[in-house]
């Protein structure tokens, strides 16, 4: 049992993590997800006692890791899979390290043989692959067969084989009553892997639950609707006609559009009464990769802009049309919103108005009409720059306080605010 | 019980890797080769000397004439063995294995200190007795007053040269930084300290100055060092025990 209670790391004025209190318990694979440099190595750092917290702490079976007896045999960790002394064997490395802890030397060959590294057991690890150190790196971890076992990023560089194997081993680990603590900046890893996900982003804790829970909180089934192309008008028109019965509706990139908060035979009946045709009406199930994108977007730290190419694009022909955005680059929110409904949203939502977010790439969209002439008007990008780059026009729309800094605490919008005038992206075609 | 497991681990961390092992037998070939060549050529050139420097020639002090360069193999010895935990960031396992940092720190420094010793005791006796096989009618005997205390002292020499570098690479944290600082300090800039006349007086005071001292047997005429051949070697012993502590303060305090 690991259990942190308002944990703080600064560094000068750079604060790394900030007031994260959690618990990982034993017996289940625990996952800690965040994206890059969102403070989950710092966080394993403080655990292993690495690294002393500006505030707060956190303990390991009731104790300071510093103050555990024996603590290696209690505790594992893979923290950085090229810690090894390039000159030294695999085996010196995994000899070292269980003499500096009191194991046995023929543990060191057993721990070989469970991560498959006993054929290059003697080979100096400067020539080993990533792949290859992160299997070193986890049989360091396994040395005092210990109870508590943390891995950072364990499957980076593997291969397909290694990755279905650290699964197997977390899950194993676990299944035998241990506490196993993995960080990744993978969601569809850890829904695959483990029983339990702590999300943080920018240091603050974002959501602490189940992963059942997380899946049935964040990728509620939405149906997707097709209307004819050919009849932009009937699109409106069913568009109010759901809202008005409680269905959410969003735009998609294509044209379709998503409804969640109605069962699909509602939706075939109020087009039947309204009178509209359906060119599509399909159930579909948004993905966690999706909930954790849109739960974690506020706090990137690292986000790519849209790359303009300035100065070196060529002059399109009289006539021809800008190619098409690709969805999700230099467009931080394009992902939809949480589905509502759900009775009590789990996390902040970091953009205070995602519904608004796709009115920017249609209203786009309407602009190649404008001519090969205004080609920088007619950027798609234009209107979905992040606030913070330069020159670039803000959206209207843009949130200002709300994406910035998520708060740890359950969000203060009511469920139906992430959906606003559902018939405002139309207006903006 | 965790000391003797610091230890083996760090005999196994020091043995396994190359880079330690070559360096300490570079020490050992450069200290030896060097003090029998100079010795050699004091030989051949000692009629033409003035006949001061032949009053005062002092056969075991040249047999020594390699510490100079030897000295810096040793240097880096003692700054790869702490400086390899921080570049390879072993250091996060050593420390996650033993959680208390000091009895970390002191293991290390015991075993590479040790071993250090034995290197640097055979180096001496072994430059010692081959220097004064070159040296023939001039040498010196082990028997001869002071001599065989230059001899241990010598061997003492380069292993304090050695920890006061573990001391100063568990400061810096960095054994390419720790070695742009050591390496021309004693190969150069302490030197020059020591015989510009200006800064003669404080120069006498760094830690190799003062501990090469106990090498010598004779003493110079115009001789105005406040400390003795012990002395010298004491001053040294505090500069190591101040990097020692230095860095144990950076290693407790600060993040690994």
């Amino acid at each position: 049992m690991i259990e942190a209670v308002g944990l703080t790391k600064r560094y000068g004025d750079k604060t790394a993590v900030y007031n994260l209190s959690f618990q990982v318990r034993p017996g289940a694979v625990t996952g800690f997800l965040g994206p890059n440099g969102s403070g989950k190595s710092t966080t394993m750092r403080m655990i292993l006692g690495l690294d002393n917290p500006t505030a707060g702490h956190v303990t390991i079976g009731g104790h300071p890791y510093r103050r555990l007896p024996n603590a290696a045999r209690h505790v594992g960790a893979l923290l950085d899979a090229k810690a090894v002394h390039g000159g030294r064997s695999a085996r010196n490395h995994l000899l070292s390290l269980a003499q500096l802890s009191g194991i046995p030397a023929r543990r060191v060959d057993e721990v070989l043989g469970v991560v498959g590294l006993q054929d290059v057991a003697r080979r100096r690890s400067k020539g080993f692959s990533l792949g290859m150190g992160q299997r070193l790196g986890i049989a360091a971890a396994l040395l005092g067969d210990p109870q508590v076992l943390l891995f950072d990023e364990p499957v980076n560089g593997l291969d397909p084989e290694g990755i279905h194997w650290v699964r197997n081993l977390m899950k194993a680990l676990a299944a035998e009553g241990r506490t196993v603590f993995v960080s990744s900046h993978l969601m569809s890893e850890m829904a695959l892997t483990a029983d339990h996900l702590i999300v943080i982003g920018r240091g603050q804790l974002l959501s602490d639950m189940s992963v059942k829970d997380f899946i049935s909180a964040n990728s509620a089934d939405f149906a997707r609707v097709r209307t004819p192309d050919t009849e932009p008008q009937l699109r409106e028109k069913l568009t109010s006609a759901l809202t008005e019965v409680g269905g959410n509706v969003l735009p998609e990139q294509d044209g379709a559009l998503r409804v969640t908060g109605l069962p699909l035979p509602r939706i075939s009946d109020i087009a039947h009464d309204t009178g509209v045709r359906l060119w599509e009406l399909s159930p579909h199930q948004a993905s966690l990769e999706e909930a954790y994108m849109r739960m974690t977007q506020g706090a990137v730290d690292y986000r790519s802009t849209d790359d303009r190419k300035a100065g070196l694009q060529q002059p399109l022909p009289p006539g021809a049309q800008p190619p098409m955005p690709v969805p999700g680059q230099g467009q931080p929110d394009w992902y939809a919103p949480p589905p509502p409904q759900q009775g009590g949203r789990p996390f902040a939502a970091p953009q205070g108005a995602p519904g608004q977010a796709p009115a920017g790439p249609y209203g786009a969209q309407a602009a190649p009409g404008a001519g090969p002439g205004g080609q920088q008007a007619a950027n798609p990008y234009a209107a979905q720059q992040p606030p913070a780059a330069p020159g670039a026009p803000q959206p209207p729309e843009a949130p200002a306080a709300a994406p910035a800094q998520p708060s740890g605490a359950p969000a203060p919008l009511p469920a139906s605010a992430p959906v606003t005038d559902p018939t405002k992206p139309e207006d903006a075609r | 019980m965790a000391a003797a497991q610091v230890v083996r681990s760090e005999w196994t961390k020091i043995r396994s890797v190359a880079s330690t092992v070559w360096t300490l037998g570079l020490a050992v070939v450069v200290t030896i080769a060097l003090g029998m060549l100079i010795s050699a050529l004091s030989k051949s050139q000692f009629d033409d000397m003035s006949r001061e420097d032949r009053f005062t020639f002092d056969p075991t002090f040249i047999s020594f004439a390699g510490t100079s360069l030897g000295q810096l193999a040793m240097i880096v010895f003692g700054v790869l063995v702490v400086g390899n935990e921080y570049s390879s960031g072993m250091i996060r396992n050593s420390l996650a294995a033993v959680p208390r940092r000091g009895a970390f720190l002191a293991g290390k420094i015991m075993v590479a200190t040790a071993l250090a010793l034995v290197v640097s005791m055979i180096t001496s006796f072994a430059a010692f007795f081959l220097g004064q096989a070159m040296l023939g009618d001039l040498k010196a005997s082990i028997g001869d007053p002071g001599v065989l205390r230059a001899v241990i002292g010598g061997g003492l020499y380069m292993t304090l040269i050695a920890m006061f570098s573990m001391g100063v690479a568990a400061m810096l944290r960095s054994p390419m930084l720790s070695l742009g600082i050591l390496m021309p300090f004693f190969f150069l800039i302490s030197n020059i300290l020591g015989s510009v006349p200006a800064t003669e007086k404080v120069g006498r005071f760094l830690p190799d100055q003062a501990g090469s001292r106990i090498m010598q047997v004779v003493t110079p005429l115009d001789d105005d060092v406040p400390y003795g051949p012990w002395g010298g070697l004491g001053i040294m012993a505090l500069w190591v025990v101040a990097a020692l502590v230095g860095g144990y303060a950076v290693l407790k305090r600060r993040d690994a």
